[in-house]
């Protein structure tokens, strides 16, 4: 944010912020952006209106806005049982996925960041090395694995690998946050008496909240989107997640294309609402991995 | 950081800076606490990171339908068949267009708009959420509203007729010549939200007094942005560049959804991982795609290896690493 705060300070450095401002010509600045929030909105916008047409306003005319409106889609998905279980499913699982990362991660970061002992090096290459083994890699004998365990066609059998392939990007994102609470703050701890556990509950965990924010709002998303663990998963519609719903979805209505446009906009909306209210944090969040 | 996990990330292969702290020698307490916080981290991590990465390399070694052990030993064979395989070569070949064109198509691009939010101008934060929605919207939700699109009789060919450029309508998914600009289409458009992100991140941490220093000196902007930003971003660009190349060898969600295992590859868009499920799982033989995960994963180690190895290597305080104390 080099502009605002270039900008804050004193009348002196408000003029060579204003140079910048000359050589941009502020309408192409505005005129650039609009084109951009509306390439990336674009097919957004076309499914949620196109939910609101019929299959022969689509048909007739694709890029068509709806004439006249049309409720029907919408209220027939979220009339239906089939929606709501699949969004069941999904919040259930991703919930439990983002409190199983948070809590493990945090605990394993916490004695990463603040115990000295033999082997705390391989154990941070450990988990650090999981970050070159995506999911895809894994997938079959994954796929075998919580076959052999008899997980399949249920929700553990997501929330348990999606915690594991979650951990080392939590834990490399937690480890500098936590390292970086003084050591003073520990030594006061303890003299007032407490001990490092309790220093763990009382003063780290709130303490690495910001944090913890944006590697529960990024297991959250993940967790949300994910199609690939539950494509090999999930055979069982009753406990679909919403990304194999809607495919699922359109391949059963493939001709009622505005039913499966109302469907697919719906089944976007809670990671959206999601990521605008803690969009700041993932961003500051980020900062903070990248900067270390 | 799904993008992370997606790919691999720099930290892989820099050990952790030891922060060289004074500490109580450590007795049987301190090492329960070590055990009771890390264990239950590092036996789920055990079970289904390392233990399925491992038994891919050995059961790729066998002819293998899944039921019951694997008994038939067939050494290398399944990754002989792997190479003699043109569907394998076409798929190599697409994961390395997508490689070079992801960088090329997204990297300047996600610069310029990098440094056009970091400027001071009005509802700034409400178009950094705006162009992040792609990338928060889920492949499946992607895939199957621009295949919609995309269609023959879809919205984007309707547009072209409409604005009477109907001669550029297209047959954008199946067309071999032009799948795979599709493709890379879609794939910058649900992706460069991270690259941006990223960026910004990284302008973030830019001195201000840089910028200063060099318009007292009578520096213009396009000057400073580009003897100072952009050499400053480096390290951010480097580190994006690695995760976008390990993103692009592994893809498979969108390809997947919008093209299917069958059409993917007539129409020149399979990639490794759609091969990899295709005649792995979906056909019964898990000896031959656990062989194909192990090509897979090798192809995306060596080259994140050489990439850490010669490039990343310049950036001695790296983005993702644990940065100095």
């Amino acid at each position: 944010m080099a502009a605002t705060t270039l900008d804050a300070p004193t009348q002196g450095s408000r003029v060579h912020q204003d140079t910048p401002k000359h050589d941009w010509g502020s309408p192409t600045i505005y005129f650039i952006a609009l084109l951009l929030v509306a390439t990336m909105l674009a097919p957004v916008v076309y499914i949620i209106l196109g939910g609101f047409r019929t299959n022969s306003q689509i048909t007739n005319s694709p890029a068509g806005l709806p004439a006249p409106w049309v409720f029907g889609n919408y209220l027939n998905v979220l009339k239906g049982g089939v929606f709501w279980q699949e969004v069941l499913n999904s919040t259930i699982t991703a919930v439990a996925t983002t409190i199983g990362v948070v809590v493990l991660g945090l605990m394993a970061s916490y004695v990463l960041a603040r115990y000295r002992f033999r082997g705390r090096g391989a154990m941070y290459t450990l988990f650090a090395a999981g970050l070159m083994f995506p999911m895809t890699v894994a997938i079959t004998p994954l796929y075998l694995m919580i076959k052999s365990l008899g997980l399949i066609n249920t929700l553990p059998g997501l929330i348990l690998p999606q915690i594991a392939f979650a951990l080392p990007v939590t834990i490399i994102i937690l480890v500098p946050f936590l390292r970086a609470i003084p050591d003073e703050i520990e030594e006061a701890a303890s003299i007032d008496g407490c001990s490092r556990l309790g220093f763990f509950f009382r003063m780290v965990v709130p303490l690495s909240v910001p944090g913890v924010v944006t590697v529960g709002i990024l297991a959250f998303i993940g967790s949300w989107n994910s199609y690939l663990l539950p494509l090999f998963v999930l055979n069982n519609e009753a406990t679909y997640t919403l990304p194999l719903g809607v495919q699922a979805f359109a391949s059963q209505y493939s001709v009622d294309t505005a039913k499966v446009l109302a469907f697919t906009s719906l089944s976007m909306i809670p990671a959206l609402v999601f990521f605008s209210l803690f969009e700041r944090r993932i961003v500051g969040g980020l900062t903070g991995a990248v900067k270390g | 950081m799904n993008l992370l996990a997606d790919g691999g990330s720099a930290a892989a292969v820099l050990p952790p800076s030891g922060a060289g702290r004074r500490r109580r020698g450590i007795g049987w307490a301190a090492r329960l606490e070590i055990a009771a916080l890390s264990g239950p981290a590092i036996i789920i991590f055990l079970t289904f990171v390392i233990f399925p990465v491992a038994m891919a390399a050995y059961y790729g070694f066998f002819s293998w339908k899944g039921y019951g052990r694997p008994t038939d030993f067939i050494g290398l064979r399944n990754y002989v068949v792997i190479f003699q395989d043109g569907l394998f070569i076409d798929a190599l070949k697409h994961n390395a267009v997508i490689v070079v064109l992801s960088l090329v198509m997204q990297g300047p691009v996600a610069i310029g708009l990098a440094l056009l939010l970091n400027k001071k101008m009005r509802g700034k934060s409400v178009i950094r959420v705006l162009i992040f929605v792609p990338y928060v919207i889920s492949e499946v939700i992607v895939g199957t509203s621009w295949s919609l699109m995309l269609q023959t009789s879809g919205a984007v060919n309707d547009l072209l007729k409409s604005i009477g450029l109907g001669g550029f309508a297209h047959d954008w998914l199946s067309d071999p010549k032009i799948a795979i600009w599709s493709l890379m289409v879609i794939i910058s458009w649900k992706y460069i939200g991270f690259a941006v992100l990223l960026f910004l991140a990284g302008l973030q941490g830019i001195p201000v007094e840089l910028h200063e220093a060099a318009s007292i000196d009578g520096a213009s902007y396009w000057q400073i942005q580009r003897r100072i930003t952009l050499p400053l971003l480096g390290p951010t660009v480097r580190i994006w560049a690695f995760l976008s190349i390990i993103g692009s060898l592994q893809l498979f969600d969108l390809v997947y959804i919008i093209w299917g295992q069958y059409i993917a590859s007539t129409a020149g868009t399979s990639t490794m991982a759609t091969y990899m499920v295709g005649n792995g799982r979906n056909s019964g033989n898990y000896g031959y795609g656990n062989a194909v995960a192990v090509v897979l994963f090798v192809i995306s180690l060596v080259i994140a290896l050489v990439y850490q190895r010669f490039v990343l290597r310049r950036d001695t305080e790296g983005a993702l690493t644990e940065g100095k104390k």
